[in-house]
């Protein structure tokens, strides 16, 4: 009854190799396939952007592409910010929300992250309003966003201090 | 006092693990042979159950088990009522809860009427698809005020009418204040619903193990123990078999407290039965129907005031809707009905309400719990009565506040905890100073205003105030460990949703042992840990459970001082605790490890000294008897565009007093949120019913819209702090402060903005829709 396909996916930097059903949704084959479950799935319709992840550098919604879809492409969730949470390995991105207190109850803070790291590539030092536009269609329920906001300038700051500039693990 | 961590912005233990998406949710647990449900849930909103049909359900590939209603045997039961009524004077009750799954009646949209278990959640739902309904559908019973029409169609029939609730409580007589009276405003008001959709949907996992016959389940509910003991009760098994762990929950604002969910006795159930673990994940569109909202009540109000504005008395009457059932009993409108009276003197007061059922979502409380509702009231009547007394509106506030040599201060009425409705402590005009002062207020008026009107803006401004109750009991309870490590170790009964608790309740430990917080592991939400307590709500996480933990920590600081003055042969006054040693005050060489102290008092071998107990460990409750009132002002600058009604919300203030604050940051970040989700209240977010078939129209977040970075403002927070004298710390609750008094002040300030049109707000949710409709109706009428 189950029509497979061998799908190969570079998640991380590591390569995956798996034979997935057509229907299954790129959130559900990372969370529940791979056991990458810092993604979050806050919708499943594409609006809460809780599940955004990088699709070959791209913020996307997981939730709203197909597993098959992603067969070839490179893929980075929220684990690939840093090697693990010791405080000295994070990446000056979750410094900044650590430091500004841009999370509350921190389902949401992945997609966030994800949306921010190619934003901040090419906005190394964003004003109030251009963050305000680049986390939109993110949505919190707990910080009313405007820590999420003094947590990217403190981010930019910072990446632009050690000139360690985004997209890389820590 | 100066305090070493107390009081002081510190960053939070608990968001490395979050950050890096190492923190477990319920959903991201998975364990091998995991099953998977999903609901076959009603589509009408009010139906007869002719017939279901689930053969071909049972038939689908990977299906395990479907379960109905009868099914369940003597395990369907309705669920257990939450808190029972009131001892007030005047309450009439009518107990009705929901069964796990629907019999016969389908009283709500979503109402679960079948249950499927496969392999895999897509196999489930595509079997719960085929799963053939046969109903009879019935009127839905939408309206309030229908509902109790003699000829309304009935929630529950056995009833007689739609009435769940009716109370009356009375303070002095309204009837003399009305007729002392020189003014008397009355008017009709109306909050309709929201969800609290928070960004995590609830869920469960389940896993029972036969060998050691425990039952292990993860639910992301606000409760753990609760649950833990009705599970316990209702399964048959010890407490001691079961174990419930609230992971990290991601947002919970109130319906995640709601017990007993269908969901939570059924999943648990099925993994007994099926002997294999169990896994249920509310998708976002079960949410919107299948998790309690909030708000909706229609208000019949009236203010008695003499001339020269001194209220002399209040009158509310209104309809509180409660859904389809109403398991929470009546903690929603009580505290509509307390929290109307603010920071007010009234002499005066007249209040009742009754519940109704309608064919809607199942209404239990949500950030706020019906304060909102209350303040709404008082605030609008306080500005529509200063407008026909030409009053100030802030002066007509500042002339009848509770005079601050008056605390304690008794309502004589009866709160959600069943105690008289008395404050504890507060200090009002300084809040409202304070808030003028922060928002400019009389430079806004003179000057500001005027500018920009005269460039044909259309600028408002608006400012309110609010008493919230919090913090209230029974108890919670914690125990406080120094390990043979130095480390310490925090476990408490109340759940955690994003609070910081793993920060604050370190910070009330550290502050006792001289440990840094960062050295401190709190551990919340596990029954496994600790499990006595009810759970995170009022307000009350800080309050109770903190001075639980102080408690609990001040034992553990005696005891290691004891030990230390005997290791060090000093005296006991002389020892000071600081950086994880105990040291003679003044020879910082004669000190001792709190890591050694630990490991000395539980020796291997030797003898503990009789009366006394081994280890550097205390375990403590708090039970207050009353709850603590926080209270604060919100001040709001505001914009509307004339053409479009879109509001744009230029400054947003809060003053707020909720005691001694035990990290500044977190409490802010409490407020921002709290402002966050009341502005969505009063303008985005509105769940909108068809009357006519009680569908929800408006069950997706395309169509129901939460605030985003680009509606809301930044808040600006002032703190004030009058301690509580009803714990030792000091502290009010904060959680929801921010969330409660946004309505009013947006309607004052919108009115503000529009005073060319003489318009009235008297409802809450607005939109730009509803705004333009009310301007054109009161632009026609003149």
């Amino acid at each position: 009854m189950e029509n497979l396909f061998t799908v190969t996916v570079t998640v991380n930097g590591r390569q995956y190799e798996r034979a997935i059903e057509p229907r299954l949704l790129l959130s559900d084959f990372l969370r529940h396939e791979l056991g990458l479950t810092g993604t979050h799935v806050g919708c499943e319709h594409g609006v809460c952007g809780a599940c955004t992840i990088l699709f070959d550098g791209q913020p996307v919604r997981s939730c709203i592409m197909l597993a098959v879809q992603a067969n070839g492409h490179e893929i980075q969730t929220v684990e690939n910010l840093a090697l693990d949470a010791k405080p000295e390995n994070l990446h000056p991105l979750q410094v900044g929300f650590w430091e500004a207190h841009g999370l509350q109850c921190g389902f949401c803070t992945p997609g966030f992250l994800m949306t921010l790291l190619p934003f901040l590539e090419e906005h190394p030092d964003p004003s109030e309003e251009e963050i305000r536009e680049a986390i939109s269609g993110n949505l919190c329920r707990c910080t009313g966003y405007q820590n999420i906001v003094d947590a990217v300038k403190l981010a930019a700051g910072k990446m632009q201090e050690t000139q360690a500039g985004p997209g890389g693990a820590a | 006092m100066t305090t070493r961590y107390l009081g002081k912005p510190i960053k939070r233990n608990e968001d490395p693990q979050l950050l890096t998406g190492q923190a477990q949710f319920v959903d991201d647990v998975d364990l091998p042979e995991m099953l998977h449900v999903a609901f076959k849930r009603s589509d009408y909103a009010h139906a007869r159950i002719v017939s279901v049909d689930v053969e071909a359900a049972k038939a689908m590939p990977g299906v395990i088990a479907v379960y109905v209603a009868e099914d369940l045997g003597d395990y369907w039961q309705p669920s257990p009522l939450l808190v029972p009524p009131p001892p007030a004077q005047h309450v009439v009750f009518n107990e009705r809860t929901a069964g796990q799954l629907a019999k016969d009646k389908v009283r709500l949209v979503g109402e679960p009427i079948a249950m499927v278990i496969a392999r895999s959640r897509y196999l489930a739902e595509d079997a719960a698809e085929t799963i053939f309904v046969q109903y009879e559908p019935l009127d839905p019973v939408m309206d309030l005020e229908a509902a109790l029409a003699e000829d309304s169609a009935l929630v529950h029939e056995g009833v007689g009418s739609n009435v769940a609730a009716h109370v009356i409580q009375e303070k002095g007589s309204y009837e003399t204040a009305r007729a002392e009276a020189d003014v008397v405003v009355s008017r009709r008001m109306l909050y309709d619903r929201g969800a609290s959709a928070p960004m995590e949907t609830r869920g469960v996992v389940a896993h029972y193990d036969a060998l050691s016959q425990e039952l292990v389940v993860w639910d992301s509910t606000q409760a753990p123990i609760p649950i833990r003991n009705g599970l316990a009760s209702m399964l048959g098994l010890s407490e001691r078999q079961v174990r419930v762990i609230a992971p990290f929950v991601g947002g919970g604002f109130g319906p995640k407290i709601m017990m007993f969910y269908p969901e939570e006795t059924l999943i648990p159930w099925a993994a007994i039965r099926l002997e294999r673990p169990v896994k249920w994940i509310e998708d976002r569109r079960e949410h919107f129907y299948a998790t309690t909202q909030e708000r909706s009540q229609l208000h019949d109000s009236e203010i008695a005031l003499t001339r020269d504005g001194k209220i002399l008395g209040m009158k509310d009457v209104f309809l509180h809707d409660t859904g389809a059932y109403i398991p929470y009993g009546l903690t929603v409108p009580l505290n509509t009905q307390c929290t109307l009276l603010g920071p007010y003197v009234v002499p005066h007061y007249y209040s009742e309400f009754r519940a109704i059922f309608t064919n809607k979502t199942i209404v239990t409380p949500y950030r706020g719990a019906g304060r909102q509702q209350g303040v709404f009231v008082m605030e609008r009547l306080l500005d529509l009565a200063a407008k026909e007394m030409e009053m100030d509106p802030l002066e007509l506030r500042r002339q009848n506040f509770i005079p601050p040599d008056q605390f304690p201060w008794n309502n004589e009425i009866i709160y959600q905890d069943f105690s008289e409705l008395t404050y504890d402590s507060g200090d009002y005009e300084p809040i409202l100073d304070k808030a003028m002062d922060m928002i400019g207020w009389e430079d806004f008026r003179e000057n500001e205003q005027p500018r920009l009107r005269a460039e044909g803006k259309h600028v408002g401004i608006g400012l309110v105030m609010y008493v919230e109750g919090t913090g209230i009991g029974p108890y919670e309870g914690a125990r406080v460990h120094v390990e043979s490590s130095g480390k310490v170790t925090v476990v408490t009964g109340v759940g955690t949703q994003g609070q910081g608790h793993y920060t604050s309740f370190a910070q009330v430990v550290a502050e006792a042992l001289g440990v840094p917080p960062e050295d401190i592991a709190v551990t919340t939400g596990d029954t496994g840990q600790f499990d006595w307590g009810t759970g995170t709500f009022a307000s009350r996480g800080a309050v109770v459970a903190g001075s639980a933990i102080h408690a609990a920590a001040e034992m553990v600081r005696e005891k290691a001082i004891q030990h230390a003055a005997e290791h060090l042969e000093a005296r006991e006054e002389d020892i000071e605790l600081a950086d994880g040693f105990a040291q003679v005050r003044g020879s910082p060489d004669a000190r001792v490890s709190l890591a050694e102290l630990a490991a000395n008092a539980n020796p291997l071998r030797g003898a503990v000294r009789p009366g006394t107990e081994p280890g550097l460990e205390a375990t403590a409750y708090f039970g207050p008897e009353m709850g603590a009132t926080a209270n604060g002002a919100h001040a709001i600058i505001l914009e509307v565009d004339p053409e479009t009604f879109d509001v744009k919300v230029h400054r947003y203030v809060v003053v707020h007093d909720c005691g001694t604050l035990i990290n500044p940051l977190i409490v802010a970040g409490q407020v921002h949120g709290g402002v966050a989700q009341g502005l969505g209240n009063a303008f985005y977010e509105q769940l909108v019913y068809d009357d006519a078939s009680g569908q929800l129209l408006n069950a997706s977040f395309m169509d129901y819209l939460l605030p985003t970075s680009e509606t809301v403002p930044r808040v600006e927070v002032g703190h004030e702090e009058t301690p509580s004298p009803l714990n030792p710390l000091g502290v009010k609750g904060a959680g929801e402060a921010g969330a409660i008094p946004v309505g009013p002040a947006f309607a004052q300030a919108i009115e503000d903005a529009l005073a060319d049109t003489d318009i009235e707000i008297l409802e809450i949710p607005l939109s730009p829709n509803r705004l333009f409709e009310i301007v054109r109706r009161a632009t026609t009428e003149t």
